[in-house]
């Protein structure tokens, strides 16, 4: 950065101008340096984000607009396609499952790590001993490698010799093909990613209820208010603006969510549990022969997803800072 | 306080049972890392590793060294590069607040949305180009971009709460700016810095898809791709795979006990604003 020394005595000079005299340059005149060098801080980061986020973007709807084969993708010149590729992959028969099993997946996955994470933040709320060890220890599967916690899942719904079929034994349930049936294998990395995620609704959820002032409690308390009414009159209205950032945000990531279904059933079989994201792996990397153009099709379809959900995010989180 | 009546203790009891059904998996993992082969498909299965075997653990360190070492590497790297990126920035961003700051900002948020498929297919495109699929570097530019948006959001928060007068002593000290970011700034941001690590860390470790997508065909491939290849060819040693795993999980549980606070704070930080 050969400017800095430059902008930085500028900035010096600011700082004494103002300390001197508070009559001295004009306001505009002398925040400019301040400005550049500002934007020098930044600079790294914006170089990084133009070519490590804006560029493979680029190159991806460059992917997805040609014909590429395994030769001209080394060595350039496919030819242009037009919106061939998504139309291929539109009229493909396996779009429609495919977009359902990736509402589903999402929607359920939603809808019970909220729940469960609600549930749990709730409980962990009433301090009790030992309540902030556990409520770490709660953090574990958050923290474990993805491959990790899809392997241990993998073995504990083995079909064999899974404890989760043993177990089923016990009560006299016959064993289930967990990930080896078209019927159970999007259940089943359902089962897993909801395990996944109820750590990030659980903190999320409990630092949304601690900012909720203990007043409203004791009044309700004086009204004679169960616990049932307290929750439904204070603790959920009031923690609307959290849970609805809980839920977007796990909406973004669920949509993203990769590594546990290709771990453990690679979306299958015969892409019974196939969402966007592991259909466009498998097009790009899962096959001998890649097929770079459909994969980087869907995957632009699934950031269109994932953008409308971040919009309105960032629309909420707006919103709930102006008031 | 009500610490220690006895509806509290009756609540500690609940909240036992529950954090050991939520952590039955990860107990599970450990046991079947010790279990025997041939007891490997006892009906029913051992609860506990009765007639335990550290074989699992041997093979670990006969094959899964190098990934170990590899994936320590390119964390160590993406933390460096993550740290090197974002601390300047969030303190553009908090303190000097340039004209364009907020878009940026925007523009951080939306980076954070892109699915990580997308980045891996316009990363191997370029990779191939530029020669350096399949190396170290390579793979660490890639695992920044998890952290990245992330850790400016996160230094912004943080360093927006620094009180100026903190920072307009030091300009009237004579301190340029760069030497009050160094001197003054980097050092109050040090629990930022730890949660910035922790997670940039954490990320490149247990990345899965670049690595498969970019580094899947060298000779330098982290542990997540060690344990891939394990199921892959070898779906008979449970015990192998599952001892990998829960090496592959000794950094997580590290960080946990040392840093609790940090963790915490950096899941609610991205979610949740003051």
């Amino acid at each position: 950065m050969p400017s800095t020394t430059e902008t930085s005595t500028a900035v010096r000079d600011q700082g004494g101008a103002a300390n001197a005299a508070p009559s001295g340059p004009p306001p505009s005149r002398a925040r400019r340096p301040n400005r550049w060098l500002a934007w020098g801080f930044l600079a790294p980061v914006t170089i990084y984000l133009v070519a490590f986020y804006a560029y493979p973007l680029y190159r991806n709807v460059e992917l997805s607009l040609r014909e590429y084969t395994v030769r001209s993708f080394v060595q350039g010149g496919a030819p242009f396609a037009g919106l061939d590729n998504y139309r291929t992959v539109l009229t493909d028969p396996a779009f429609g499952p495919t977009l359902t099993h990736t509402v589903v997946f999402t929607a359920a996955s939603l809808a019970f790590q909220f729940t469960i994470g609600m549930a749990l933040a709730l409980f962990f709320y009433n301090h009790f001993p030992l309540s902030r060890t556990l409520r770490a220890l709660f953090l574990v599967p958050w923290l474990l490698p993805l491959i990790v916690s899809a392997s241990t899942w993998s073995w504990l719904l083995n079909s064999d010799s899974g404890l989760v079929n043993s177990a089923l034994g016990v009560v006299g349930i016959d064993p289930v093909n967990w990930l080896t049936s078209p019927g159970w294998s999007l259940t089943s990395v359902i089962i897993a990613n909801i395990w996944i995620g109820i750590p990030f609704n659980l903190v999320v959820l409990y630092s949304g209820l601690q900012a909720i002032p203990t007043e409203m409690y004791e009044a309700s308390a004086l009204d004679g208010a169960t616990g049932w009414q307290r929750f439904w009159g204070i603790t959920f209205p009031l923690l609307r603006p959290v849970s609805l950032i809980t839920l977007l945000l796990g909406l973004i990531y669920t949509l993203k969510v990769f590594d546990i279904i290709w771990i453990m059933t690679k979306g299958g079989p015969t892409s019974s549990s196939a969402t966007l994201a592991t259909w466009s792996y498998r097009l790009g990397f899962g096959n001998l022969l890649p097929e770079f153009g459909p994969g980087a099709a869907i995957g632009n379809l699934l950031i269109v997803l994932a953008l409308v959900a971040g919009l309105v995010y960032i629309r909420i989180e707006r919103r709930q800072q102006l008031r | 306080m009500t610490t220690s009546t006895p509806r509290a203790w009756w609540k500690t009891g609940v909240g036992l049972v529950l954090t050991g059904l939520m952590l039955f998996p990860v107990y599970w993992m450990i046991n079947v890392s010790f279990t025997r082969d041939q007891d490997m498909r006892a009906s029913p299965p051992h609860l506990f590793p009765t007639n335990g075997t550290l074989d699992g653990y041997r093979a670990v360190l006969d094959q899964q060294l190098p990934y170990l070492g590899t994936s320590f590497l390119v964390g160590l790297g993406t933390v460096a590069l993550t740290v090197a990126l974002a601390a300047p920035a969030g303190y553009a961003l908090a303190k000097l607040r340039p004209p364009g700051g907020p878009a940026l900002s925007f523009v951080l948020l939306i980076a954070q949305m892109i699915p990580g498929i997308i980045m891996a297919m316009g990363f191997y495109a370029i990779f191939l180009t530029l020669g350096v699929l399949n190396t170290l570097p390579g793979l660490i530019l890639a695992d920044t971009t998890l952290a990245v948006p992330f850790a400016v959001l996160i230094f912004t928060a943080f360093m927006s709460g620094i009180p100026d007068e903190l920072l307009q002593a030091a300009v009237v000290d004579g301190a340029g700016q760069l030497r009050t970011f160094w001197s003054v700034v980097l050092p109050v941001s040090r629990n930022s810095i730890v949660t910035v690590s922790l997670f940039a860390f954490l990320w490149s470790w247990s990345d899965f898809i670049f690595a498969s997508t970019l580094a899947g065909g060298g000779d330098h491939q982290p542990i997540t791709l060690g344990i891939y290849h394990y199921i892959g060819n070898n779906n008979q040693q449970w015990n192998a795979i599952m001892a990998t795993a829960v090496v592959a999980s000794i950094p997580a549980a590290v960080l946990l006990i040392l840093a609790q606070r940090y963790v915490s704070m950096g899941v609610t930080a991205g979610a949740v604003k003051d």
